[in-house]
C-alpha cells in the first residue's frame, strides 16, 4: 500500500500530538498564550547556558505534567532538530577564537560551540513549551484565546476557517491520492510526476473552491454576514492567575539567577 | 525553509515582526469578508502543501506553493500565510513564534511580489501555454526569492552564518525546479477551468 510519495504526514491528524488528560487541560487558553509568550521571550533573550539549560528543563517538567504522548513529541523535536543540525556542526568551525579541538585542518572554537549550544537549546526549549502550552489546545480553543487577547477579530475568523478547510482539503486529497495509486501512480524525479502533482493541487483547489462556494452561498441564504459568532470566552478563573503568577516568578527566577 | 527560535539575532528577529506586522495589516485591508474563504483556502493549501512529499534522488523535497498563492491573492498572501505558519507553529512545531515574523516576511513578500507583478497578465489570457509560462515563472520565482531571502537573514547574523547560508540556498536550487514545474500545471489547469479566480482577484486588489 505504501507508494514513495506517501509521507508518514500525509494526513495531518496522524501527526497532531496526542496527550493523556492532565491538570493543565484546565487552564484558560489566554493564560497559556501569555505563559508562551513571556516564555519565548526570556529563552531566546537570554544568553547564559545555565538559564537556557533551566529553561530547557522547565518547558520538560511542564511537558511531564502535561502528559504529553512522549513518542509524538520526539517525532517533532527530531524534525527540528535534523533541520537545525547543519548549522550546529558548521557554526563551531567558522566562528573565530579559541580553538577546542581540530578536525582535519578546521579548528572548532569555543564561541562557535557555545553559539551552537545556544541555539540548539533555546530552539528545543520553545519548541517543547509551545507544544506543550498550545499544542494541547484545540484550534477553536486557540482561536477563542486569541480573540480574547485582541487579536483582530478578522485574523482569529481567518484561521477558524483555515482549520475548517484543512480537514475538507486533506480529505479531498486523499481522496484524488488513492484514484491516483489506482491508476498506477509512483513518484518519481521527473517531469511526469511535477506535472501530475501540479494538476493534483490545481484541481484540489478548484473542488474546493466550488465547495467553499456552495457552503458559503448556503450560508448566506441563511443569513450569514461573514462572521462567526464566537463561543465566549470561559471566564478567568483563580487557578489561572496562580498558573500565570507561579510561571512568571519561575521566569523572573531564571533572568535573576542569569544577571549574577 | 523554516528558521528555528534562537539562530537569529535581536535585530534581525524586530525587523521581521515590524514588517510582517505591516504587511499583515494591509493584506487585512484588502481583504473583506467576501474574500475570507478563498484566503483560508489558500492557507490550507499552503499547509497541506508541506505533507506532499517529492522524491529528489534518494532525498525527498516539500512544496512551498508561496507562488500560487501570491497569485490568488496578492497582498492578502499575508495574513493567510501567518495564519498557516502560526498553525504550523503550534501543531507541529515547524519553525518558532519569536521568529514567526521572519519567516512570514521570507515566505508572503516574494508571494505578494510575484502577485503584483503577473497577475495581471494572468486575467488576461486563457491559453495554456501561457497560463503554464506565467505559472512557472511564478512558482520558480518565488522560491527562487524565499531562498535568497532564507540564506540572506542567515547570512546578516554575521560571517559564520556565511556557510549555512550557502549551503541552504544551494540545497534548495532543486525545489525551484519542482516548484516552477508544479505551479506551471497548478496554474494552468486553473486557468482553463475556473479562470474566474485570477481575474476577480486581479480586480479587486491591485
Amino acid at each position: 500500500m505504501s507508494a514513495p510519495l506517501e509521507h508518514s504526514g500525509f494526513s495531518w491528524r496522524g501527526q497532531a500530538l496526542r496527550h493523556g488528560s492532565s491538570r493543565l487541560d484546565r487552564i484558560e487558553p489566554r493564560a497559556r498564550i501569555l505563559a508562551l509568550a513571556s516564555f519565548a521571550f526570556v529563552a531566546v533573550l537570554s544568553q547564559s547556558l545555565s538559564v537556557l539549560v533551566m529553561a530547557l528543563l522547565m518547558s520538560i517538567s511542564l511537558a511531564v505534567v502535561a502528559r504529553l504522548d512522549i513518542k509524538r513529541v520526539w517525532r517533532r523535536i527530531l524534525a527540528v532538530d535534523l533541520f537545525i543540525l547543519l548549522l550546529l556542526i558548521s557554526l563551531p568551525f567558522t566562528t573565530p577564537g579559541e580553538p577546542v579541538f581540530e578536525w582535519r585542518q578546521f579548528s572548532a572554537s569555543e564561541e562557535g560551540l557555545i553559539h551552537a549550544l545556544q541555539i540548539g537549546l533555546k530552539a528545543n526549549a520553545v519548541l517543547l513549551a509551545g507544544l506543550t502550552l498550545l499544542g494541547t489546545l484545540s484550534a477553536n480553543q486557540l482561536g477563542t484565546g486569541l480573540a480574547g487577547l485582541r487579536v483582530p477579530e478578522k485574523i482569529v475568523h481567518l484561521m477558524l476557517f483555515s482549520v475548517r478547510y484543512m480537514d475538507v482539503i486533506g480529505r479531498e486529497l486523499k481522496k484524488m491520492r488513492r484514484a491516483m495509486r489506482a491508476r498506477g501512480f509512483v513518484a518519481c524525479t521527473n517531469w511526469h510526476t511535477w506535472r501530475a502533482t501540479g494538476y493534483l493541487i490545481g484541481m484540489l483547489f478548484v473542488r474546493s473552491l466550488d465547495r467553499a462556494e456552495r457552503v458559503h452561498k448556503a450560508m448566506k441564504c441563511r443569513g450569514f454576514d461573514g462572521r462567526f459568532f464566537l463561543l465566549p470566552t470561559p471566564p478567568w478563573q483563580t487557578r489561572d492567575s496562580y498558573f500565570l503568577g507561579v510561571w512568571l516568578l519561575a521566569l523572573a527566577a531564571l533572568c535573576l539567577g542569569g544577571l549574577q | 525553509m523554516h528558521i528555528v527560535d534562537g539562530a537569529l539575532s535581536n535585530e534581525i528577529l524586530a525587523i521581521g515582526a515590524v514588517v510582517g506586522a505591516l504587511g499583515v495589516a494591509k493584506g487585512l485591508r484588502d481583504m473583506d469578508y467576501e474574500q475570507m474563504p478563498v484566503t483560508a483556502l489558500l492557507a490550507s493549501v499552503f499547509f497541506v502543501a508541506s505533507y506532499i512529499h517529492l522524491p529528489v534522488g534518494v532525498s525527498s523535497i516539500h512544496l512551498i506553493l508561496n507562488g500560487l498563492i501570491g497569485l490568488a491573492l496578492g497582498w492578502a498572501a499575508f495574513p493567510a500565510l501567518l495564519v498557516a505558519l502560526l498553525l504550523q507553529a503550534v501543531f507541529f512545531g515547524f519553525g518558532g513564534f519569536l521568529v514567526l515574523g521572519v519567516n512570514l516576511i521570507n515566505i508572503a513578500i516574494p508571494a505578494v511580489l510575484v502577485g503584483l507583478l503577473l497577475r495581471h497578465a494572468l486575467a488576461i489570457t486563457t491559453q495554456k501555454r501561457q497560463l503554464a509560462m506565467l505559472g512557472a515563472l511564478a512558482g520558480g520565482g518565488a522560491v527562487t526569492l524565499t531562498a535568497f531571502m532564507v540564506a540572506g537573514t542567515l547570512a546578516l547574523n554575521g560571517d559564520a552564518f556565511l556557510p549555512a547560508a550557502k549551503l541552504a540556498f544551494l540545497s534548495s536550487l532543486p525545489l525551484v525546479v519542482i516548484e516552477a514545474a508544479v505551479t506551471a500545471a497548478a496554474v494552468a489547469l486553473i486557468g482553463q477551468v475556473k479562470p474566474e479566480l485570477f481575474a476577480v482577484a486581479a480586480r479587486t486588489s491591485s
